[in-house]
Order: C-alpha cells, then sequence, then structure tokens
C-alpha cells in the first residue's frame, strides 16, 4: 500500500467512524425506545440506497478525464474539508459547543417516546428517523468514498475502509450497548478536516494544471503544513477570545473597585 | 414546488455549508490556479495561500460572532 492509499483509506475510515458514532446514537434511542423491528428495516433500506448510489456514481466518476476528476474532486474536497475543519477549530477553541452523544441519545428518546404508539407491526416513526440518520450522516461519507476512491481509481479500499469503520462502531456499539460517549469526535473530525483540506490542495491544484515540488511527496509537507496552521488558528481564537473577555469584564471590575472604595 | 425547494436547500447546505465564502473562494482559487498554470506551472501556490486566507478570514468572523 502507498503513502497515498494509506492516507485515503485512515480519511475514509476517520470520517466513516465519526459519521457512524452519530448515526447509530439514533439508531439506538429509538430501537430501545420504541423496538427493534421496524428501526432495522430503517436501517437496511438507507444502508442499501447508499450503496446503491456509490455504485451508481463510482463508475460514471472514474469514467471522467483525470485532470476534470481532480478540479472536481479536489474543489469538492477543499470545500467539505475547510468547513469540517472550521467546526472543528471553533469547538477546539471552545466556541461550539461539543457533540455530546448522550445529550443526543436523551433528546432522541424523548422525542421517541412523545411521537405516540402504533397498532400496525410497522412503526413508521422508528422507520423514518432510522432511515434519515443513517442516511443522512452516511451521505457525507459516500461523498468521500467517492471522491477520494474515484480519483486514486481505488473505490473498493476507499469502500472497505468505510465498510471496517461501521463494523468496528456497531461492535463497540453491541459491546457497551450504549452510545459511544467516549470517542474524541472532535478530534477525529479535525484529523479528517486536515486530510481532505490537503488532499483537496494537492489533487485540485494538480487537476488545474500546476505542478508542485517534489510530487506526491509534497503531500508529506502540505499535511504537516495544514495541520500547524489549523492548531495555531485554535491557539489564536483561543487568545483573541480570552483578550475579548478580558475586555469586555474590565469594566465591571473598575466599578466593583469603585464600590469597594465607596 | 416546496418538495424542490427543499431539495435544493438541503444540496446547499450539504455542498456549501454554513459559510458560502469559503465555497467561492475554492472555486475562485481553482479559476485562477488554471489561468496561472497555463503558462507558469509553477502555480501551486494559489490553492495553499487562498485556503490559509479562507480558513482565517471564517473562523474569525465565525469567533466574532459569537
Amino acid at each position: 500500500m502507498t503513502g497515498t492509499e494509506f492516507g485515503l483509506a485512515l480519511s475514509v475510515f476517520l470520517a466513516c467512524a465519526v459519521e457512524a458514532v452519530e448515526a447509530l446514537t439514533i439508531v439506538l434511542a429509538v430501537g430501545f425506545t420504541r423496538g427493534w423491528r421496524s428501526t432495522f428495516i430503517g436501517v437496511g433500506a438507507a444502508t442499501a440506497l447508499l450503496v446503491a448510489t456509490t455504485a451508481a456514481l463510482g463508475p460514471a466518476l472514474t469514467a471522467l478525464p483525470l485532470s476534470v476528476l481532480r478540479v472536481l474532486v479536489g474543489g469538492l474536497l477543499l470545500i467539505f474539508g475547510l468547513q469540517w475543519l472550521r467546526k472543528a477549530i471553533l469547538r477546539a477553541a471552545g466556541l461550539k459547543a461539543l457533540h455530546d452523544e448522550v445529550a443526543a441519545y436523551e433528546s432522541e428518546r424523548a422525542a421517541a417516546r412523545e411521537a405516540g404508539t402504533t397498532a400496525s407491526r410497522f412503526d413508521a416513526y422508528s422507520f423514518t428517523i432510522a432511515f434519515k440518520g443513517v442516511f443522512l450522516e452516511g451521505l457525507e461519507v459516500v461523498f468521500i468514498v467517492l471522491t477520494f476512491g474515484a480519483n486514486q481509481h481505488h473505490i473498493a479500499l476507499a469502500a472497505a475502509a468505510a465498510a471496517a469503520a461501521v463494523l468496528v462502531v456497531i461492535a463497540a456499539g453491541l459491546i457497551v450497548h450504549a452510545p459511544l460517549a467516549r470517542v474524541p469526535e472532535n478530534a477525529m473530525k479535525f484529523g479528517v478536516g486536515v486530510m481532505l483540506t490537503s488532499f483537496g490542495m494537492f489533487w485540485g491544484a494538480e487537476g488545474a494544471g500546476a505542478r508542485w515540488p517534489g510530487g506526491d511527496g509534497a503531500l508529506l509537507a502540505i499535511i504537516p503544513l495544514t495541520l500547524g496552521f489549523a492548531l495555531a488558528l485554535v491557539a489564536a481564537v483561543r487568545r483573541r477570545t480570552a483578550v475579548d473577555r478580558g475586555q469586555a469584564t474590565a469594566p465591571d471590575e473598575d466599578r466593583s473597585t469603585e464600590a469597594v472604595r465607596a | 414546488m416546496n418538495r424542490i425547494a427543499a431539495l435544493l436547500r438541503f444540496i446547499w447546505d450539504f455542498v456549501v455549508g454554513d459559510d458560502w465564502r469559503i465555497a467561492a473562494g475554492v472555486v475562485v482559487a481553482l479559476g485562477a490556479t488554471a489561468l496561472v498554470a497555463d503558462t507558469h506551472p509553477g502555480a501551486w501556490w494559489i490553492l495553499p495561500l487562498t485556503v490559509a486566507a479562507l480558513l482565517a478570514l471564517s473562523v474569525f468572523t465565525a469567533a466574532r460572532g459569537r
């Protein structure tokens, strides 16, 4: 396995694991609250649709000329990667709440209880929530599998990495019988954001006709530099926020000092 | 009509996300790279510079609003 293929597999694995953890929370909440039959049908239907989407779009993407594919894939990976990275930076800097799987689980359970019961064996609520949860979380993974896989002509490797991540998350869910609250989701999202952004820059520039110094080896510099820049932004935002909060509280401190003096 | 609008809204949210300037900046940067690379293949630096500027701009704008 080459370094680029390893990067591809790692990025897809991490992205898929994060999304699978979030989907698992929804499925467990609905399943434990309302029953498993319709929930599993919803999960199965969403999974089948995701697999069909991958199978249908994969060959269409790989049929594109390489330069067109690289510009398209590079651009989309950059847009996606920068959005992931932006949110992860804001979370790491304390400006955006971390995704709380336990809170999400309790909120889904409360909604499932309030939705009322059904006399039929088929519970439309459980089916719809499980289907939507798995399909919407999975759609982003399908996109990453397709873009990474098509560009490297390794859709099978990308799909295998995604499947491995799903299996690991399901196994962990079966073992703990609860949402996976201890998974370091933001660190994983940070990593995925760095990888998507780095590969997006590399392929986007190559597709547009530019040549990187060192060829594929340039990725060995792009990935750590992107990570370093993102970490520097976290530190800068934290510093800036601390200064702003200090200035916001300073007049109060003055007033309290004056009050003490009076 | 409502369903079409909802679908378009979903696609916009899915692809463009919270900050449309990132998507717009990436498209412009790719176009600029293609234009410059036509005569100078060493135009690789345009994307990293743009990405750094876009990310910093987007993060600090979001930070100011919180």
